[in-house]
């Protein structure tokens, strides 16, 4: 009887044993990828709004503060998404009549409010507060991307808690002056190597194992 | 919320005490040298299997077990559920989320942030004000108001509750006729028909039925109606009514008034069965505070003062005397005559009953040797004879005015309202009545006295017209039904127990479309579309205008009134009547009352003849029922609410029933346990209700609570526990001779305690005064084991920033169990149902241990609230496979809901057995309106989790955020757990134990704290106060539990390590 297998399955053996492995650990990168990628989390991807609101317009253009939509981001959890008489405020007096604002009007008129979608959507056991951020000296910007440059509104970062770690676990890299937090591209005066350990300081941010407990997010 | 009922009950998990308990044994054990010192339940004691199986194991009948027949296709169903929920759930991606803001946001609301209002919440004729917390414009939890007289800040378990109530999806949504669902304004035609049809007799056929209304405005459009319609009457009815206190007041006094007692003034107080610090008189939250205040010795130890209680039932109030007597209900007029008598009330004499002659010489001696510095309280189910003895001793003893004071009623027009209901079926019965109008939630279908025949009665009238939250079995014999507004749904006003007024300002608009009873009487008036909130505010702006209490001068507001106290110009000339009326309105909508509406004490007399004025009434020789309001669910009216049904009852422990409450001598004189159904027959009616032996209990007598076997109340109501009403007779309302026979049929009661049973230790630690001033350090001496605390396999952790802890006093605990439902409504924690609650699955982060020491027949009682005892070494930590429990940096021991996988180890290795699995999916995540409910800072969890105290890590965390923007830090007492905040006696501390100045800080330096299982030396941030009693030295007590020569064990000596 002669042998089942030549004598080349040895090598092919071998060779399969380490493929195995290679194949193993690519399945694994093809999981991490697809989970920090936009699919998952939703980034960079544009989002159907009830009113095709720009804020490369409003904030950009003509220059509006964020806070005089988003009213309670220094005092609320939440930031606030503005009531229909904020809107109205100006577009009683300007493009009163356009039709790209009908829905803006009807919701005034019928006292109806506005649906918007959710961009930023964390989980529901995650608690942000937008407050304490902003009083910490995180920038808008430094989670909400460049706004001022977004005709729709995208996120542009995961939002995964590998990245809200990032920052957690050394948040002087991130930390700019109070006084700009609200800046649209935003450039340090000095090194944020001198600048970021210094604010930290100041603003008195708690270290590492504060930052990092679980019930300082999860409730 | 689960609809669960006593038919759901798994057969199969059905009692398995299948070996009756040898009472004889039972006290054999306890009478024996080494005994068990503190026990928490006969079966404890007896050592049954069943108590076993609680005690070694977490969960007696485990998840990973099939509990029920499994048919293939459940099976199938099953095994694709958990493919679903495993596989399919971790993929998706979140569902979209709708932002919806305001079309014009209110100026003060910040979306995010919770704001309070102040309200009041009336039961039983008296208001209690509270702070309502309002996510968005949904209430979502209830807290005291902290300057209204009757709360102190404290709330009671009802109002804990009753914001459920508000959501119930059960409650009655529309208006109907017959079935058939009509608009308002037909309502007002039948009415007007109704009232057109009596208009030549003056309305001689109508009849009004109320609650007792303890609302100015209410009462005067009622006076209102009856002036317009002079031969119109007006009942008012409380399902438990507080008739007897008021024949008493009557009898002693010639009017009807409230005794009001200042207890921080009274060094010795006897209760003759009056449950005041639970569910009984004017202001229990405001007496219980009172009480405690007198129980702290740290301050000195002669500000303890001693409390006898003289009672048939075991109450919350019994748990907290130092000398208790159980007696018969119907013996305590002897034994207060006894003690009037010894005390020198002139003309009263008696003598006690049997056996208690010692005490009420005892008694007796110690309230004449503290002359103005004692009171008497008499217990609404005595009869008027006995408060108008209490009366004539505090007379006696120097007490009145100093710490007892009569004050005009609550309720406007009070009434003897068992005489105003039998004056109601006499008349109809006589055909006067052609329309009846009933208001409220006394339900009298349900609640009359059964030899009324009020349902029987009612059907008679021609024009039957019902207004309640529920379409309750009053309802459903009534012609027309509309809807009823919840106390947050609407406006009014209410007096509390001194008088003082508080505006009723509602959170929200009726959910259901229901009408007020402002707007359902003013059907009845000449204006009959008025709204609730103009007639409250007409009234209360003629008083303004009349010049009554000091309202009428614009005060400057405190600045604290959002844009009002600021405007108010103190120095623009004279402001309109209008706009000054204005600024009052907002400032008692601010504060939560009226100031200066409080009464000011009657200087009414004692009168001379009162002795003459008694009617003497005998005692029952045979079997004795006693009819009391429910613990939990009050008269009924809280029957479909899930939080309270599943509420572990103070005393009994016993969930989702009543049972008739019977001591262990009774039971063993008539070969009963618990579970046996007796048929109880009581002046002519029977009634079959299974037993629950209570030790502590009057020999001879049984207690039933009322509320229960509803049929109409609702998916959680109905069908739990017994109609006791059905029993109870006019002439007999709180308590009467019955006989009863064991039927031979068994039903399952149950009761949680003996769930989550711990080793014995020395867990409840007590002394008497004379020992505590003989060694202040006696919990010291008390160790299980004294170790050396330094070892331990883990480095010591530095803290330097704030780590809390908590500190609760056992000694101002008095087991009332409000706090365990304010957990509940804050932590959005779910009901399981009577079913999973037998399998040891109730869900409460906070339970209360009650346990008992001495003999079976007047032992002592303990209170333990036991929450997570957030261990510095906790044992769950190490034991977690998935890190989802960790330590904080502030100490906290934080559960991470999203990590656990349910594995249960961390639970197992709790000895303090505080840690709760969702077995199934106990929440209700599909009902829209609890979703209104839900606390929106704290997560709701799911199928598969674990659970247990956080200390309230929302709060912690709102407080911190708050701080930090502030650049300052945390105050202490700023931050306040639930449990702290409904607390009327301060019992639980929380704070900051790195602070030495904090108050929790102060209480850990008490020699009274001491740590539970310490031994064990997991460290535990929570600590308890040892209890000092003060028992009177010439009576027999038992002895104080705690010390380290008697064994502690109620069963065999446990491994160290928790033993299961």
């Amino acid at each position: 009887m002669s042998q089942v297998f030549p004598k080349s399955a040895n090598a092919w053996s071998k060779a399969s044993v380490l493929a195995i492995v290679f194949v193993l650990l690519g399945l694994g990168w093809v999981v991490l990828t697809i989970q920090r990628s936009d699919f998952v989390t939703s980034a960079n991807q544009f989002v159907e709004q009830p009113v095709q609101f720009s804020h490369q317009h409003h904030a950009g253009g003509i220059g509006i503060d964020c806070r005089y939509c988003h009213t309670s981001v220094e005092v609320a959890p939440s930031a606030g998404i503005p009531p229909t008489k904020t809107c109205i405020n100006c577009h009683s007096q300007i493009w009163s009549t356009s039709p790209y604002l009908e829905p803006v009007r009807a919701s005034f008129r019928d006292d109806k409010p506005l649906q918007w979608v959710r961009v930023h959507d964390l989980p529901d056991f995650v608690y942000f507060n937008h407050s304490i951020h902003v009083t910490k000296g995180v920038g808008c910007e430094t989670c909400h991307g460049r706004v001022d440059k977004m005709p729709l509104m995208i996120q542009k970062v995961s939002l995964q808690m590998e990245w809200c770690l990032d920052c957690h676990r050394d948040p002087s890299r991130y930390v700019r002056p109070r006084d700009q937090v609200t800046t649209m591209g935003y450039q340090p005066a000095e090194a944020q190597a001198d600048l970021g350990p210094r604010l930290v300081k100041e603003y008195k941010i708690a270290g590492l194992e504060h930052m990092t407990s679980c019930s300082v997010c999860h409730r | 919320m689960k609809p669960t009922h006593a038919d759901e009950t798994d057969p199969k998990a059905h009692r398995s005490t299948s070996v009756p308990i040898d009472i004889q044994a039972v006290r054999a054990r306890l009478e024996q040298q080494g005994g068990p010192q503190v026990w928490r339940s006969l079966e404890s004691v007896a050592q049954t299997d069943e108590f076993k199986d609680y005690l070694h194991r977490e969960f007696p009948t485990n998840a990973s077990e099939w509990l029920d027949p499994v048919g293939r296709r459940s099976f199938l169903k099953l095994m694709s559920a958990s493919m679903a929920l495993a596989g399919v759930t971790a993929c998706t991606v979140q569902p979209t989320e709708l932002i919806v803001p305001y079309v014009r946001q209110p100026e003060e609301l910040i979306p995010g942030r919770p704001m309070f209002f102040a309200t009041a919440m009336s039961l039983g004729g008296v208001a209690t004000g509270v702070l309502v917390e309002s996510h968005e414009g949904r209430p979502t939890k209830i807290e005291g108001n902290p300057d209204h007289p009757a709360s102190q800040g404290a709330t009671d378990l009802f109002a804990q509750g009753s914001v459920l109530t508000l959501y119930d999806p059960d409650r009655s949504q529309s208006i109907s006729q017959l079935g058939e669902i009509r608009p308002w304004n037909a309502v007002i035609a039948a009415v007007r028909g109704g009232l057109s049809a009596q208009s030549g007799s003056k309305g001689a056929g109508l009849r009004i039925l109320t609650e007792t209304v303890n609302s100015p405005s209410l009462a005067a459009q009622i006076q209102q109606v009856l002036q317009l319609q002079p031969g119109a009457k007006w009942i008012q009815w409380e399902p438990v009514p507080r008739d007897n206190a008021r024949a008493g007041a009557r009898t002693a006094f010639g009017e009807y008034l409230e005794p009001v007692y200042d207890l921080s003034k009274a060094d010795v107080i006897l209760s003759l069965d009056a449950d005041f610090l639970a569910s009984e008189g004017a202001s229990n939250l405001r007496y219980a505070r009172q009480f405690a205040g007198r129980r702290r010795v740290e301050e000195s130890a002669d500000n303890l003062n001693r409390l006898y209680v003289v009672e048939s039932n075991h109450s919350v109030t019994g748990g907290r005397a130092d000398n208790r007597l159980p007696l018969k209900s119907s013996q305590v007029e002897a034994f207060a005559r006894a003690v009037a008598q010894h005390t020198g009330v002139a003309g009263v004499t008696g003598s006690a009953p049997a056996g208690s002659e010692a005490f009420a010489d005892a008694v007796a001696k110690d309230l004449a040797a503290h002359r103005g510095r004692a009171v008497v309280m008499a217990g609404d189910s005595q009869p008027p004879a006995v408060h108008a003895i209490a009366h004539a001793l505090n007379a006696a003893i120097g007490a009145a005015g100093v710490t007892v004071s009569y004050l005009p009623t609550p309720e406007v027009v009070p009434s003897e309202q068992h005489a105003a209901l039998r004056e109601l079926v006499t008349d109809i019965d006589a055909g006067r009545v052609q329309m009846l109008v009933i208001i409220g939630e006394s339900n009298p279908v349900m609640s009359a006295p059964a030899d009324f025949k009020f349902a029987e009665a009612m059907s008679k009238v021609a024009l039957r017209i019902h207004s309640g939250l529920f379409f309750d079995e009053t309802a459903t014999l009534s012609h027309w039904h509309v809807p009823g507004t919840h106390y947050l749904e609407a406006w009014s006003d209410a007096r509390s127990f001194d008088g003082t007024v508080s505006i009723v300002q509602p959170l929200i608009q009726p959910l259901y479309g229901g009408k007020s009873a402002h707007e359902v009487i003013a059907t009845l008036s000449d204006r009959p579309e008025r709204n609730g909130y103009d007639v409250v505010r007409e009234y209360w702006s003629a008083f303004a205008a009349a010049g009554r209490p000091g309202e009428t001068s614009p005060k400057p507001a405190p600045a604290a009134i959002a844009g009002v106290g600021g405007q108010a110009p103190a120095a623009t000339p004279a402001p309109t009547a209008a706009a000054t009326f204005e600024l009052s309105w907002r400032k008692w909508l601010h504060d939560g009352f009226i100031a200066g509406t409080a009464f000011t004490p009657s200087t009414a007399l004692l009168a001379p003849d009162v002795a003459t004025r008694i009617t003497a009434s005998n005692a029952i020789g045979g079997i004795e029922i006693n009819f009391r309001r429910d613990e939990t669910i009050y008269d009924g009216r809280f029957a479909n609410n899930g939080w309270l049904q599943e509420l572990p009852k103070p005393v009994t422990k016993l969930t989702w029933d009543n049972g008739a409450l019977i001591a262990p001598s009774t039971a063993e004189a008539n070969d009963l346990q618990t579970g046996d159904i007796i048929a109880i027959n009581h002046d002519g009616r029977t009634l079959n209700v299974p037993v629950w032996i209570t030790p502590g209990h009057a020999k001879d007598a049984i207690t039933v609570s009322v509320g229960y076997g509803r049929t109409k109340a609702g998916r959680v109501g109905n069908g739990a526990g017994f109609n006791t009403y059905a029993l109870r007779g006019s002439s007999t309302p709180f308590y009467g001779e019955a006989t009863i026979t064991k039927t031979g049929d068994t039903y399952d009661l149950v009761g949680t305690q003996d769930h989550w049973s711990i080793e014995g230790r020395n867990i409840i630690r007590s002394a008497t005064l004379e020992e505590f001033k003989a060694k202040p350090t006696f919990v010291k001496e008390m160790e299980h084991l004294i170790l050396d605390k330094r070892i331990s396999l883990y480095a010591d952790k530095e803290y330097k920033g704030d780590q809390w802890g908590m500190a609760i006093d056992m000694n101002a605990c008095t087991g009332c169990s409000a706090c365990i439902i304010a957990c509940v409504a804050e932590n959005n924690i779910p009901v399981v149902g009577k079913a999973q609650v037998k399998r040891n699955r109730e869900m409460h982060w906070l339970r209360i241990d009650r346990y008992f020491s001495g003999n079976l027949d007047t032992p002592d009682t303990y209170y333990q609230p036991m929450p997570c005892q957030q261990c510095e070494n906790a044992p769950c930590e190490v034991v977690c496979p998935v890190s989802a429990t960790v330590h904080s940096d502030e100490g906290l021991n934080d559960m991470v809901y999203n990590r656990c996988v349910g594995t249960r180890y961390c639970s197992n290795n709790c000895p303090w057995k505080v840690r709760r699995f969702n077995f199934l999916l106990f929440q209700d995540w599909t009902t829209p309106q609890f979703k209104l409910q839900r606390n929106p800072d704290v997560t709701v969890r799911s199928r598969g989790i674990m659970e247990k105290c956080t200390y309230c890590v929302q709060r912690i965390n709102a407080a911190r955020i708050q701080s930090r923007r502030e650049d300052r830090a945390i105050r202490d007492g700023e931050i306040v757990t639930a449990c702290q905040a409904v607390c009327p006696t301060g019992a639980i501390v929380f704070g900051n134990i790195n602070d030495p100045n904090s108050q929790v800080a102060k209480l850990k330096s008490s020699p009274r704290n001491y740590t539970t299982l310490e031994d064990l030396n997991t460290r535990p941030r929570t600590t308890y106060l040892a209890a000092v009693r003060n028992p009177n030295p010439a009576l027999p007590s038992n002895p104080m539990v705690g010390g380290h020569h008697a064994a502690t064990e109620s069963h065999e000596p446990a491994s160290p390590g928790g033993g299961h």
